[in-house]
């Protein structure tokens, strides 16, 4: 299958087909193409600089070789060094040995938190663990009616009470719930917020040290363009969240995001989010995402 | 920052202001004919200091935001209601720069009513209602999961019925590449027309400002689904710079008309080519 990369690339190549070898300046032109596309896939600018140094050493050896096909053989090498950027191993939840497992979700308004806590819920049922969410965003209008709706359409348990702001009394009160419950696992919902609001991300601080959560799942729009790295380091550095879950893939957005936060931050990229609906939920697979970026 | 690495106009500070617009999601080819302007202007004996640097750059934004279909004034009806349909993909901020602007008319002493025609998700209409009562507007709203086409379509009626000055129709986030989605929109403008032919007025465009290079796609197929009037560039109060509405006005030709910069009713402010070029170059 010819991808829109290596027809590019193949052009870029075609004019040296009858000389065999390749010049320096040559693989330069390869490599702004490469630029082009990755930029175009909104990985951070930063990182495709580092990736390009990196790749085109390994071009040059490979090329000196006089190898046919060079423009497929420098789609293999991108790819591949793109892949190994993306994390290897997959990783699911954490589960404490000590239930409830307590998962906070955070993020930038409307990055898709709620639903994914939604998704999440309803993944755990599946697996016959017994799953509470926790409404602790009580700023968002209706943000509370929304997690209730989905609780109730997946017949998942919420806990929620208007009577107060204190989104820390909130959310132990929801946990000591689960407890009582012997839930598996409780989900608590955050308020979105911008890494840069110090009173806001001064909340979450406090959350994270009275509910100790077993993972801090960072959910980020895929679709986020070149901002995508400063957001995550802000939230990271704020919280030291455990994993990542990256929104609205279903569309064509290329996700560049996927690469620059994992490039930067090496928290794994633990679901990504296909969709609306409860079930859009699907794990990470580094190769396919390499794929996506390079328009494969 | 451009003024870290400036020595004078040459390759590296050229360099550098070509990174500030990537950085700033303006994508590949605007950022180069932007660089290029400026270069072209250095040559030409313009642009010597570093604020006349920053001044070439600001002027190069603004110029191409200013060029063409460029006012950011709203259409209105000639006569009735005027009806705005708000569109756009999941959670770019649709329902709460209707709250804004509602609030923004109410204050001028303009009557309003909201439509809330997303019927699809979890506590959407809710949250419409909420925007509604703080903004001091009316508020139509059909049943969760029920035809959205049929709850625009009531909107205009009632608006029109109450003698409305505005009816503004919030619909469900979507993503472009549903068809089926896309389809229903294109349903929806057709019913808002069949019950007032020339409505509606204005279809805005609500583009989340942290996006990246997806915007050009999601607005090129908006517009080809619906007769989009304009753009909105919401979270500007967060660090992402927006960049890519300068690809976007020159691909669909229509002005940017809003600012959203944060979650607050008074958060909302009349797009400024101007003012917006300045707050880059003084990033
Ligand atoms: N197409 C698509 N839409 C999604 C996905 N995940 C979430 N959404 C939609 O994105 C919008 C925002 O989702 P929410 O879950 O409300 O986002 P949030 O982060 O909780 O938002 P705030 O609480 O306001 O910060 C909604 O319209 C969701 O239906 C996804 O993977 N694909
Ligand atoms: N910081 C900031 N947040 C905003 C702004 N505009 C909207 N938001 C927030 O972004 C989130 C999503 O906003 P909504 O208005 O629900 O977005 P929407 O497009 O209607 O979402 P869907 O209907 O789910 O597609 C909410 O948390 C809003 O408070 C803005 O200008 N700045
Ligand atoms: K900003
Ligand atoms: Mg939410
Ligand atoms: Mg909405």
């Amino acid at each position: 299958m010819f991808d829109e990369l290596t027809d590019k690339l193949g052009n870029v190549f075609a004019k040296l087909r009858g000389r065999g070898v390749l010049t320096e300046s040559d693989i330069k032109d390869g490599m702004r193409e490469v630029r082009r596309v990755l930029l175009e896939a909104d990985v951070n600018f930063a990182l495709t600089r580092e990736f390009l140094e990196r790749v085109e050493k390994q071009a040059i050896g490979v090329l000196q070789l006089k190898q046919v096909q060079p423009a497929q053989q420098l789609v293999k090498i991108v790819h591949d060094e793109l892949t190994a950027m993306l994390g290897e191993r997959r990783e699911g939840l954490k589960m404490s040995s000590v239930p409830p497992t307590v998962v906070m979700m955070v993020g930038l308004q409307g990055s898709g938190k709620t639903t994914t806590a939604g998704k999440l819920a309803r993944k755990l049922k599946l697996e016959a663990k017994t799953t509470r969410l926790v409404a602790a965003d009580v700023y968002r209008p209706a943000a509370i009616d929304q997690l209730e709706t989905l609780g109730k359409a997946l017949d998942v348990p919420v806990y929620a009470d208007r009577t107060t702001q204190d989104v820390v009394k909130i959310a132990k009160a929801g946990i000591d719930q689960g407890v009582r419950n012997r839930d598996r696992v409780v989900i608590v919902d955050t308020a979105g917020r911008l890494q840069i609001d110090a009173d806001m991300m001064d909340e979450l601080k406090r959350l994270k040290a009275a509910i100790k959560p077993d993972e801090i799942l960072f959910v980020a729009d895929g679709m986020t363009g070149q901002e995508a790295v400063k957001i995550a380091q802000g939230f990271n550095e704020a919280l030291d969240i455990t994993g990542v879950i990256l929104t609205k893939l279903d569309g064509d957005a290329r996700g560049g995001a996927a690469l620059s936060i994992y490039g930067v931050l090496k928290k794994p990229i633990k679901y990504i989010g296909v969709g609306e609906k409860p079930d859009a939920l699907e794990e990470f697979h580094p190769e396919r995402m390499a794929g996506r970026i390079l328009q494969m | 920052d451009v003024s870290v690495l400036f020595k004078g106009v040459d390759e590296g500070s050229l360099e550098a202001l070509e990174t500030l617009l990537i950085e700033s999601d303006f994508g590949v080819p605007t950022s180069l004919a932007l660089v290029a302007e400026v270069e072209r202007r250095h040559k030409r004996g313009e642009v010597k200091t570093e604020a006349e640097f920053r001044q070439a750059l600001a002027d190069g934004v603004a110029n191409a935001l200013r060029t063409g279909n460029a006012d950011p004034a709203m259409a209105m009806a000639a006569s009735g209601p005027t009806v705005l349909l708000v569109i756009g993909v999941n959670g770019a901020g649709k329902t709460t720069f209707i709250g804004k602007l509602a609030a923004q008319y109410r204050a001028q002493g303009k009557r309003v009513l909201v439509g809330a025609a997303d019927t699809f998700r979890a506590g959407a209409i809710d949250q419409l209602r909420v925007w509604a009562e703080r903004s001091g507007a009316e508020f139509v709203g059909g049943k969760p999961g029920s035809d959205p086409a049929s709850v625009a379509y009531d909107a205009v009626d009632a608006g029109i019925a109450r003698n409305m000055d505005l009816i503004i129709v919030d619909t469900a986030g979507r993503l472009h590449t549903s068809d089926d989605l896309m389809t229903e929109l294109r349903k929806m403008h057709r019913v808002i027309g069949k019950r007032m032919p020339e409505a509606p007025h204005e279809i805005l465009l609500v583009l989340d400002g942290t996006i990246g290079q997806n915007a050009l796609s999601q607005a090129r197929t908006f517009s080809s689904a619906v007769p989009v009037t304009g753009v909105v560039v919401t979270k500007l109060d967060g660090t992402a710079k927006g960049g890519i509405v300068v690809a976007v006005h020159e691909a669909l030709n229509v002005p940017i008309k809003y600012v959203g910069v944060g979650e607050q009713v008074g958060d909302l402010e009349p797009f400024d080519a101007d003012v917006y070029a300045k707050e880059l170059v003084e990033a």
